[in-house]
């Protein structure tokens, strides 16, 4: 009975430190997006060294993996694109297809994959940097050359990975929109009008705020919360690949929510 | 540059979604009110033969409890609609409400801005509940039909026993005669019809050989023919003689008709000569002292 009540106790304990220390990580991150807000606020950070650091790493973090991403998610929209019009033909429902093609890629797949190649492409290796170049003493070594590590080395990163995902996110929507265009209609200008129309069908204010709203959050999300956890330091008691394994859940959790409330916006 | 490209992007989708939602057009308002706007959404086309020429921006409720669906119509196609025109509501069973416009004169004056109109309302979905009952009733009267002991049952059990019939001994003679014996009364009548046509054959055969055989009665029928015509002929040369002698008769005839005419002179010289002897006599009479009786006696 008394190892009961104590197993209980200890799981009740684990379970709270597990909640809180869950909490102090997501107050983390908010806290680093609050600094990187700053950051980006002031006029000091777009000037000299630090103007050039941050666009070199926006175009590091976007020029490699805009071209594969484009033709991946090309290929992909191509596939799909084919299911739905097939699919919709055979039961004769084919002037549904165009809506449930964009809804499909552009508001729903497109941001979310893009989101998730980006984090795997720039963001998280970028956090890992971090943790390296902290490792090596070279930040503190910028410090001690009167250079801000957290404006020359972490904002750049972030905004690189927030540039990388809107940037991916509209090329590859603007790719499956004329693809769906080209499989619908073909080749000509024809149902130019009407396509137009079902777009503007689609995206009226509430579901294009929801569009960009979500966007803008995914890029966020993946932007900071790699980099957040390198900010927060090592943690006592865990190992280094569980901090990041810790942080790529706690993206795709965020992620995940993001989706979900998107969707519960648009459709309920 | 990637940056430029990015706002590029984006505000080039901005700009072709407010141009995709109308956000750049002039347009007139028209007000539709119907007693029920379900299925009706803000941003649903209005359509003109299949082309939509209008959205529904607002939807509301009026005092009088009907409601009223404001819908935008782009000038460039406003002058589709005039004042004769009539709207209706139909709602499918599969997809969305469609708001149609239909405009029978094109001459009649435009639809004036701020227009209301009643929009006429056709349901598909609300016929399904009629249909059901109808189509209730229907499988109840085909129950009604199907069921043990019905006309149509009984129907179809005679129609089995005739076909059994049918497939019977006596097949359809005996379905139709009503049983095996009467077919089998008919099989042996037919059968001595038979026997009696054979019969009748071979008496064919030999009233053929008696009436056109060697002896047979056209043999003897030419033959009396025949002789029949030599009888004809024999009594043509009968009749010229016949011809002859009347001739001749005719000639005696002839003969005595002129002796006849002879006759008549003859007689009237007799009458005048008797005549002559009566006055001589009288003369006499009268002369001859005697009188005796003048009366003269004819030869």
């Amino acid at each position: 009975m008394a190892s009961a009540l104590r197993s209980l106790q200890d799981n009740l304990g684990q379970l709270g430190r597990g909640g809180a220390q869950w909490s102090v990580g997501w107050w983390h991150v908010v806290k680093v997006g609050a600094l990187i807000l700053v950051l980006a606020l002031s006029r000091s950070t777009w000037r000299g060294a630090y103007r050039a650091a941050i666009a070199r790493h926006v175009v590091h973090g976007t020029a490699g993996i805009l071209a594969w991403f484009a033709l991946m998610s090309a290929l992909t929209s191509v596939v799909l694109i084919r299911i739905v019009i097939v699919t919709s033909q055979s039961y004769g429902l084919s002037q549904y297809a165009l809506e449930m093609m964009v809804r499909v890629l552009v508001l729903e797949l497109i941001p979310l994959t893009a989101a998730l190649f980006v984090a795997l492409r720039t963001t998280v290796p970028a956090g890992a940097d971090l943790v390296r170049l902290h490792a090596r003493g070279e930040l503190e070594a910028l410090q001690q050359r009167g250079i801000d590590p957290l404006r020359h080395e972490l904002l750049p990163r972030v905004l690189a990975g927030v540039f990388a995902v809107l940037m991916l996110a509209a090329v590859s929507c603007v790719i499956a929109v004329l693809l769906a265009y080209v499989a619908v209609y073909g080749f000509s200008l024809g149902g130019f009008v009407g396509f137009t129309r079902t777009l503007g069908h689609i995206f009226d204010t509430g579901v294009s705020m929801v569009f960009a709203l979500k966007t803008l959050f995914f890029s966020l999300a993946v932007a900071l919360i790699p980099v957040a956890a390198f900010l927060r330091g090592r943690q006592p008691g865990l190992r280094r690949g569980s901090a990041e394994l810790e942080s790529l859940v706690r993206l795709f959790a965020a992620i995940l929510v993001i989706e979900a409330v998107s969707l519960m916006s648009n459709y309920y | 540059m990637l940056l430029l490209v990015l706002v590029l992007l984006v505000g080039g989708a901005a700009l072709y979604l407010g141009y995709a939602r109308g956000a750049f057009e002039r347009t007139q308002q028209l007000v539709l009110t119907a007693d029920d706007s379900e299925g009706v959404n803000v941003g649903m086309d209005m359509t003109f033969a299949g082309f939509p020429i209008g959205r529904v921006r607002r939807i509301e409720l009026a005092p009088d409890g009907n409601a009223r669906i404001l819908i935008d119509v782009p000038l460039k196609d406003a002058h589709w609609l005039r004042t004769s025109s009539v709207f209706t509501l139909v709602r499918g069973v599969v997809g969305s409400t469609n708001i149609r416009a239909y405009t029978g004169q094109l001459g009649d004056p435009p639809l004036p801005d701020g227009a209301e109109r009643a929009v006429l309302r056709g349901d598909t979905a609300a016929e399904i509940p009629r249909l059901m009952s109808e189509a209730k009733q229907l499988l109840q009267n085909l129950n009604a039909i199907s069921a043990e002991g019905s006309a149509v049952n009984e129907s179809l059990a005679q129609l089995k026993g005739f076909t059994e019939k049918l497939n019977g001994k006596g097949g359809a003679m005996g379905a139709l005669l009503g049983g095996d014996a009467q077919a089998q009364k008919l099989i042996t009548a037919l059968e001595r019809s038979n026997t009696l046509l054979a019969r009748l054959d071979g008496l064919a055969a030999k009233a053929d050989t008696q009436v056109f055989g060697s002896d047979g009665l056209v043999r003897d029928a030419k033959t009396t023919v025949t002789q029949l015509n030599a009888m004809l002929l024999d009594a043509r040369a009968s009749l010229k003689q016949v011809d002859a002698v009347l001739k001749e008769a005719k000639a005696v005839g002839e003969n005595v008709n002129a002796a006849t005419t002879d006759l008549g002179a003859l007689r009237a010289d007799v009458e005048t000569s008797l005549r002559n002897v009566d006055g001589l006599i009288n003369e006499l009479n009268r002369k001859w002292p005697f009188k005796r009786d003048t009366e003269m006696k004819l030869p």
